[in-house]
């Protein structure tokens, strides 16, 4: 072999295990940060931690329980708002698109995709928080839903799109009028891939922080009620993370732990559900 | 696309009267649809009209000055956007050239040469990178990337390159930099992933026609494979780029929130979705609130049209089929 | 479809049970970082005694404590700097200044290698924040501090990227001091800092300052003690060196003390008085003067009278120093103007 020849095998050898390493490097990345959380976080989750409000300023102890429980309140309330707009949404956009006016609707789902949580939260802040003159976690609620109706649209749509057309057809020749087929055989044919994507959608805005900042904003108590401020763990994590206080460090290492935990269990839930079956079955 | 497919079962189509149609759901069924379809359109006109409206004092006042303005002043009521729209490049620049090479390199051996099992595990796990929230990510980097930019990476950049400008003045740990390195690691997954799926999408006769040829392995790949794909990765990278222009958490938390232009790498500065996120439920004064959703409209505006490029070169990767290189 | 509608079903349960339905007044308020601590320890303490009232005091900043206010999002505001006329005039509804504790502000500093409390002088102070003196081993620090063997490192300013109370009172003090700083930058909630890096509320700098080797900043009193931070005392205007505790800060108020103008607004850095410490600040309360809920007004009368009795017991515990007597008398008259 020339040396010309040796050299060019000896460039392949290396810059191929070269992107070996950085595929492993982005995977370790993965397990680094989970493992860095667990490892900070995993003796802070007690029962206190789960159950009991926040202490003042350099106090040690308390937890969080009312920011759990305001997560899942400012979350529950954006899945109510904006899984059933999306989803309808997506229903239209799969099985009655074709004109420029679905176009139009999925570049502008694609653009509000686009769109930085943070401007979408001085929208809802706009629009819920100034005219009801209360911090709320309906405000919070409507601007994670707004983030959510254009990836639940846009999932449903892709999945409704990839049943199969004998199936529409099968249904309408039988007598079906047009809605019935869609909403008792193409939607139930697809509702796996639809279900997994209304879960990543949620966990997706379960995560988010910035529109939280000036519409749900934070609260020391319980929260008392949707027209009312309600502390959130992303909310929380963000605060305690820039103290100085040790102890609520700590409590921050233990709500990124249960955050990063519920968010990853929902997404390889909803890919495992996804990879069982792409639904063509009942 | 759409599926039209409205055979109804008896009469030709057009001919089933009107109040047929509503009895039997299909146009009501239609009408709700609709409406909630447009209730998107609605939503992101409103955004856009809010966005406008409440930005109306700075605009007047500053026109088209604000972007090019460097001073940041609420005792003299004096915005500009220069330093945030600098800020928010730089470091998202600073995260592409840590992320692309990384990312590419990563697609290129999920795709080519890693066996399909370990290629969908792995692409398994790195989809799950994009999972992570922000905050996490700004967590971590608080207690990680922050101290090792201090004590390690800092001081190491200075002593072998501290002449150059963009690695001169005082080491903070905060900074561009940390901000590019976290966000390298949030945009990382987004490359991998649709960089690996373009690569796939390049015919194996492309491959084995340069192996044919005499290539090595790396060759095929380099010089045939990634320039057939390579609308698919220049798609990758603008859609990490629009994802890092927004990211906000993560870059607030080691920004160091200076809201001044630094040429070194290693100072403080400011982003533009991080003074929002710190400023906007305080800014006293109107005009001042008024400026921050002004550089929320500049925000709005960069990332809408990074996000309609990649698009664009996404789509035309996958439209491609059988196309030249 | 059934499937479908049973998740509904579960969904909407739950989301009727977590609303959590109270008789509780409700009472919403905002602002400064300053006084947060012993907000946060009143407003835990004040139902305890009258069971029937929430009040949930979020430290945003004063700037935001002003702002909230002036939009009505939230029932009261908190401030370290008294609002300005013009900001009075913004608002619809015109706000009362309660002053509620006193506090003093400190440059805490994180030299590695130093243990001993640094002496700072006005000149000094305004020389580090305008970036003026750059290293620890500027000849003017060892001027103040000839003791002390200060390492020949870069000096890492930290101040707030928020809109606050604090910075109104340093940088006040430093325009009494320093003419150069008054033309360069002034003061407000909110200036243009000439070097250093930002962060978020007193807790930020300290969390910054305690985190980065060969910093400085300026928090509460509070946030250095509580974090074991060291910090220094300031030149007065007397000449004498004092750091501030509860002595030294209750003796920049006893001037203003005995001249309170009706609506307490007042700014008393740089007091005169061998003991007064030259950073101080009283701080206070916003409340509307007319209260359209009868039920929130009763709870925060209520709270006033405690705070004014009660609430002032726990204030040295916390580093703040309690009321001067004749504030106190004022007040308790000035809490009928709410109407």
């Amino acid at each position: 072999m020339t040396l010309r020849n040796r050299w060019r095998k000896i460039l392949s050898y290396l810059m191929l295990s070269l992107t070996g390493v950085c595929a492993v490097v982005a995977v370790v990345m993965l397990f680094l940060i989970l493992g860095y959380l667990v490892f900070n976080g995993w003796r802070s989750v007690d029962w206190d931690f789960l159950t009991k409000l926040p202490k003042p300023p350099g106090e040690l102890g308390g937890g969080m329980g009312n920011a759990i429980v305001g997560s899942l309140q400012i979350v529950l309330l954006a899945a109510l708002i904006g899984l059933p707009i999306g989803f309808l949404a997506g229903v239209y956009l799969a099985e009655y698109g074709g004109h420029t006016f679905a176009f139009l609707v999925r570049y502008m789902a694609d653009l509000l995709n686009g769109i930085p949580s943070i401007v979408i939260g001085i929208f809802a802040w706009t629009v819920v928080v100034v005219p009801l003159h209360h911090f709320s976690a309906l405000a919070g609620g409507l601007a994670l839903a707004v983030m959510l109706i254009p990836i639940t649209a846009r999932s449903t749509e892709q999945f409704l799109v990839s049943v199969p057309q004998t199936l529409r057809e099968g249904a309408l020749a039988l007598g079906a009028s047009q809605w019935k087929a869609i909403a008792t055989v193409v939607v139930p044919a697809a509702y796996r891939g639809i279900a997994t994507g209304m879960i990543l959608g949620v966990a997706r805005i379960a995560g988010e922080t910035a529109p939280l900042l000036f519409t749900s904003l934070n609260n020391q108590f319980w929260s008392a009620g949707f027209s009312q401020p309600t502390a959130s763990l992303p909310v929380m994590i963000f605060t305690y993370a820039t103290s100085p206080y040790q102890d609520w460090h700590r409590q921050a290492w233990a709500a990124g732990m249960v955050l990063l935990l519920l968010v990853l269990i929902a997404n390889v839930a909803a890919r495992l559900i996804l990879s069982r079956g792409i639904s063509v079955q009942r | 696309m759409a599926t039209s497919v409205t055979l109804p079962a008896h009469s030709p189509p057009g001919a089933r009267s009107f109040f047929k149609r509503l009895t039997s759901g299909d146009e009501i069924a239609r009408l709700v649809t609709t409406l909630f379809a447009s209730f998107i359109l609605l939503l992101t006109l409103g955004i856009v009209w809010e966005l406008w409206i409440h930005s109306a004092l700075a605009r007047q006042k500053f026109g088209f000055g604000f972007l090019t303005s460097t001073s940041w002043n609420p005792v003299t009521d004096q915005f500009g956007a220069l330093p945030f729209i600098y800020g928010t490049v730089i470091t998202s620049v600073l995260a592409l050239l840590i992320a692309v090479p990384l990312g590419v390199g990563a697609a290129i051996f999920l795709a080519e040469l890693a066996p399909p099992r370990i290629s969908s595990t792995f692409t398994f796990f790195i989809e799950l990178l994009a999972a992570v929230p922000s905050v996490i990510y700004g967590l971590l980097a608080i207690f990680t990337l922050v101290p090792l930019m201090r004590d390690s990476i800092g001081p190491f950049l200075k002593a072998r390159l501290g002449l150059l400008p963009i690695f001169s003045g005082p080491i903070f740990g905060v900074g561009y930099l940390t901000a590019g390195m976290i966000l390298a690691i949030m945009t990382l997954p987004f490359i991998i992933s649709i960089s690996r799926d373009s690569l796939l999408e390049v015919p194996t006769e492309q491959r084995e026609a340069a192996l044919a040829l005499g290539a090595t392995r790396w060759e095929s790949t380099w010089h045939v494979v990634v320039p057939y794909a390579r609308l698919g990765i220049f798609g990758s990278i603008f859609l990490g780029l629009a994802r890092a222009l927004g990211e906000t958490m993560a870059v607030t938390m080691v920004i160091g929130n200076d809201p001044s232009i630094h040429a070194s790498l290693l100072a403080p500065g400011y982003t533009i979705a991080a003074i929002i996120a710190n400023e906007f439920a305080e800014a006293t004064g109107d005009l001042y609130l008024q400026s921050l959703v002004a550089l929320a409209l500049v925000l709005f505006v960069l990332t809408i049209v990074i996000n309609a490029l990649a698009r664009l070169l996404i789509i035309a990767t996958t439209r491609r089929g059988s196309s030249q290189a | 479809m059934k499937k479908m509608s049973l998740w509904l079903g579960a969904f909407s349960a739950l989301a009727l049970l977590l609303v959590v339905a109270e008789a509780k007044v409700l009472i919403n308020g905002a602002g400064a970082t300053f006084p947060e601590v012993i907000y946060t320890k009143w407003f835990q303490e004040f139902p305890k005694k009258y069971p029937d009232s929430q009040i949930n005091y979020q430290a945003l900043g004063s700037g935001a404590g002003i702002r909230q206010l002036t939009e009505g999002t939230v029932d009261f505001g908190a401030s370290d700097m008294p609002m300005t006329d013009a900001q009075i005039s913004k608002m619809k509804v015109k706000p009362l200044h309660f002053p509620t504790v006193l506090g003093g502000i400190v440059p805490t500093y994180n030299i590695p290698g130093v243990t001993q409390e640094l002496k700072f002088t006005p000149p000094v102070l305004a020389g580090i924040f305008l970036g003026k003196i750059k290293k620890w081993s500027d000849p003017e620090l060892k001027k103040a501090n000839p003791d002390v063997k200060f390492p020949d490192t870069d000096i890492l300013v930290v101040h707030r990227s928020d809109g606050s109370g604090t910075t109104f009172v340093f940088t006040d003090y430093l325009s009494k001091v320093s003419p150069e700083w008054k033309s360069a930058v002034g003061s407000n909630t909110s200036v243009r800092w000439p070097v250093g890096i930002g962060a978020e509320h007193n807790e930020g700098v300290a969390g910054l300052v305690k985190q980065s080797p060969n910093s400085i900043g300026y928090v509460e009193l509070i946030y250095a003690t509580q974090n074991k931070m060291g910090y220094g005392a300031v030149e007065n205007a007397a000449g004498t060196f004092l750091r501030a505790n509860l002595d030294s800060v209750t003796a920049a108020a006893a001037g203003a003390a005995k001249n309170m103008p009706d609506d307490f607004r007042v700014s008393i850095t740089n007091a005169p008085g061998k003991q007064a410490y030259p950073i101080s600040s009283f701080t206070w309360l916003l409340i509307p003067s007319k209260l359209a809920d009868a039920e929130k007004k009763k709870a925060l009368v209520e709270f006033l009278r405690w705070m004014l009795t009660d609430g002032q017991k726990y204030a040295a515990d916390l580093g703040y120093a309690p009321l001067p007597k004749e504030v106190v008398a004022k007040e308790q008259k000035a809490i009928a103007l709410i109407q």
